[in-house]
């Protein structure tokens, strides 16, 4: 059984959830235009391809970090990880317009999906290289993390910092609960935002995930598996016939997701209507994918009517379930646009999803859609969907 | 399934969330009743650490769990096979769907909330990788990626993703579903119940497996600790180290464990004729936007949480019989929540008892709100307060009972079980013996 939406009886009346906010950093640059830019063909994702030969990485656009992160002291407390996500926040909660004074931040909830890090690679350097003739390696190992190793460093690296550092830094105070977990940590934390606004379980959240991809360590972490794309750069459908395999990318998003009623409460102006999310995760073998794909979208994307829409597919490029998803895709919607996500952001892991619904918000807002699908194929387990829709007459008169 | 007619409701109009099994294992041994018996001596479970050298360590001590000397390759190895103990006790006493036989997967009717140590590649495979590289000296990510290009190590993929150990489980157990892995830090295991306790509300799912689990201590999740000043010192004396709420407390003590609780649909388990060990009545939870590792002085965050918790619970401070306290015996930590219990229990916070079970398990940290949990349901099954063990200097600024040195019989019906960590996290849960009318 997959987690889509339930009806039963017993079951208070659903509530629709709006986006009201979004906060998007990537290689192709922050907020909303410069992503609609990319969508519109007038800007090209970036790829560094020097940096950690023979490994490309789609890099984060340098940001002034001041303009989310005001004290140098809190920038210095956090790792790129967190920071990408501090800032992307930052923006969405302008976004939706909740200013800094704003009391509604301090009851906000927030569901963050993170990863972990980062290391300090001179140490570690230093550490591996004298291991090897030390006397007593052990002792030699426990001597210099106790006089190297940064004490603030631990706070950059555990994985729930990044919605600490937020509450820190945006007032974001109601709740935190950070979920782990890859790809499928974004699905489920939407969904699970998602589950409770429109359950009453809450009002108004901030959702979202950060990834940053330059990174050593988490390129390693992708190596040990194979995982990693090391051609000519290629869309991530064209990659499966050579090996397959996927381009890490630095990127986060996050979104405010409110209670309709909530946000026409305080006037705020939605910029797209969150419909369905659901997610699952039976165990993989071939076809797996392609029918666990098959099954959300009859759950939770069966209000896609096709015509002025568009599928933004978190594919992956990794050899199997690419295919599987883009035949699962062929076969439920033939005629519609289908959006890589990959291809613009590379994988962003924990963020792809967020990402995926921030810029299929962008593209709605903007009038470029209807409606739009979100999928999501974890490049090792889980899978995703989410339907989403412009709102009626730009929700002046809703 | 049939339906009944009229489902129970809380007063807020919400499906009742009973438990129906738990399980535990921590430094302690394995299951309820060792468990039980350890805690209720009075017994510690923290001693001197075997599992790796310690020389040139500040703190040497910790209450791991030994007892499973095939699972200690690294943490994600060890906290899975702690939650599969805890997760099959508890199933087992739920009588609730299947546990895995015979190389055949479980059935568990519904989903899975697991609170995990976030999982990184730790030294041994670090240095196994530089050696493979073939370099000695100025070894660098790029030699030890180089060795993983080689293909040889691709197990370690697996075994160090975040989702792995939730994905093992849910696997195991036949969980429905998308399993969620989370982490609130110090909270965790009360955040995972709290999650299994919202999805039964809005009615997403009749069951929910929430269990929180760590086998984390290795060498350098020690040295972090050690550097944040957390740790106590008193490695002389490793049973007497941990010592909550007394005046020369100095530092909290790594512990190893999980607990489990089986949660559902109060409806859902009495019509399959499982017994009701107790109900999760509240959660309450508040962020704390202060400080990285501190609270805030005024308590507020903490004392909002433990508010919410017990309003959530349609409850009002008087009705709280015991608190199962968070007490990590780190100076601030436990002037912090005796403060936040005085300002919500006022006059009465004297009389209301309160002891902390991490005098003896240690801090078990991501599974400790869900170790505390079963514990807190074994208090209320039993009618026995366990001790705060190692009370021997009160502190004055610290005016509880703390149930010192001595288990106590005490009819208690509603606990309160806090759980604070770094980052903000305040997570409390009210566990009721009846429901609340």
């Amino acid at each position: 059984m997959a987690n889509g939406p339930v009806h039963d009886h017993a079951r208070p009346s659903e509530r629709d959830v709006w986006i009201t906010g979004i906060g998007i950093v990537s290689n192709l640059g922050e907020g909303r235009p410069a992503h609609l830019a990319a969508l519109d063909g007038d800007s090209a994702s970036q790829v560094d391809t020097d940096t950690f030969a023979p490994y490309p990485v789609h890099p984060a656009v340098p940001l002034e970090w001041g303009k989310q992160i005001p004290k140098k002291a809190d920038q210095r407390q956090m790792e790129n990880w967190q920071k990408l996500g501090v800032y992307a926040a930052g923006l969405a909660l302008d976004d939706a317009g909740l200013a800094r004074d704003n009391p509604l931040r301090q009851d906000m909830h927030m569901i963050v999906s993170a990863g972990g890090g980062e290391r300090d690679y001179a140490v570690d350097g230093q550490i591996l290289s004298g291991i090897a003739g030390a006397e007593n390696p052990d002792a030699f190992l426990n001597e210099r993390l106790m006089s190297d190793l940064r004490p603030t460093l631990f706070l950059a690296q555990l994985s729930n910092l990044l919605a600490g550092n937020i509450a820190i830094v945006h007032g974001v105070t109601g709740a935190s609960r950070t979920f782990m977990g890859e790809e499928q940590a974004g699905v489920d934390a939407v969904r699970v935002a998602h589950a409770r606004i429109s359950a009453g379980q809450g009002d108004i959240f901030l959702v979202g995930g950060a990834y940053n991809a330059e990174r050593p360590d988490a390129l390693l972490i992708y190596e040990l598996g194979g995982y990693l794309w090391t051609e000519h750069y290629a869309s991530v459908w064209d990659r499966p016939g050579e090996g397959g395999g996927f381009i890490l990318g630095s990127g986060a998003a996050f979104l405010v997701l409110e209670a309709r009623e909530h946000a026409l409460a305080r006037g705020a102006t939605p910029l797209s209507v969150l419909r369905t999310v659901a997610s699952s995760q039976p165990r993989r073998h071939p076809g797996s994918v392609g029918s666990s794909v098959e099954k959300l979208w009859s759950e939770g994307a069966k209000g896609f009517r096709g015509i002025g829409g568009a599928v933004f597919s978190g594919a992956t490029g990794i050899a199997g379930i690419t295919e599987e998803e883009r035949g699962s895709l062929t076969k439920l919607v033939p005629q519609i646009p289908v959006h890589a996500t990959g291809d613009l952001f590379g994988n962003t892991l924990e963020a792809q999803f967020p990402l995926g619904l921030a810029l299929a918000t962008t593209a709605l807002e903007a009038g470029r859609l209807h409606q739009a699908v979100v999928t999501s194929v974890g490049h090792k387990r889980g899978e995703g969907v989410a339907l989403l829709e412009a709102v009626p007459n730009g929700g002046r008169a809703v | 399934m049939t339906t009944t007619a009229s489902p129970t409701l809380d007063r807020f109009g919400r499906p009742l969330v009973a438990i129906t099994g738990a399980g535990i294992v921590t430094s302690l041994g394995r299951g309820k009743a060792d468990n039980w018996a350890a805690l209720t001596e009075g017994r510690s479970g923290v001693h001197g650490i075997t599992r790796f050298d310690t020389s040139n360590l500040r703190t040497t001590i910790a209450a791991t769990v030994d007892f499973l000397p095939d699972a200690l390759s690294s943490a994600p190895v060890l906290s899975e096979r702690l939650a599969v103990l805890a997760a099959e006790e508890a199933i087992g006493q739920a009588g609730i769907g299947s546990l895995p036989a015979n190389g055949a997967a479980g059935v568990f009717p519904g989903a899975l909330f697991l609170a995990v140590p976030p999982v990184e590649m730790e030294w041994p495979q670090r240095i196994a990788l530089a050696r493979a590289s073939g370099r000695t000296e100025a070894v660098s990510y790029a030699d030890l990626l180089r060795a993983a290009a080689s293909g040889a190590f691709t197990e370690w993929h697996d075994l160090f993703l975040f989702g792995t150990v939730a994905d093992r489980l849910a696997d195991r157990f036949g969980v429905s579903g998308s399993p969620i892995s989370l982490s609130t830090a110090c909270s965790s295991g009360a955040t995972a119940i709290q999650l299994g306790v919202e999805a039964i509300r809005r009615g997403e799912t009749q069951a929910a497996l929430a269990i929180g689990t760590d086998g984390s201590v290795h060498v350098e999740a020690l040295v972090r600790f050690s550097l944040l000043s957390a740790l106590s010192t008193n490695n002389a004396e490793p049973e007497r180290a941990s010592r909550p709420f007394s005046k020369n407390r100095d530092g909290f003590v790594m512990g190893e464990g999980a607990g489990a609780l089986v949660l559902e649909n109060y409806d859902a388990a009495v019509a399959r004729g499982a017994a009701i060990l107790g109900f999760v009545a509240g959660c309450g939870e508040h962020g704390d936007g202060f400080h990285r590792t501190r609270t805030s002085p005024d308590g507020a965050p903490a004392i909002a949480a433990i508010r919410q918790a017990i309003d959530d619970a349609g409850l009002t401070p008087d009705d709280i019989d015991y608190v199962n306290a968070h007490g990590t015996s780190t100076p601030e930590n436990d002037k912090m929540e005796a403060m936040a219990c005085a300002a919500v229990f006022g006059e009465r916070v004297s009389q209301v008892p309160i002891s902390s079970n991490k005098s003896m398990v240690g801090h078990t940290l991501s599974a400790a709100g869900a170790v505390e949990a079963v514990f807190s349901l074994l208090t209320l099954l039993n009618g026995r307060l366990p001790p705060t063990i190692n009370y021997e200097v009160p502190d004055p600024a610290i005016a509880l009972d703390v149930v010192p040195n001595t288990a106590r019989d005490a009819a208690v019906t509603r606990v309160l079980s806090n759980s604070f960590g770094f980052g903000g996290q305040n997570t409390c849960l009210v566990l009721a013996s009846e429901p609340s009318a």
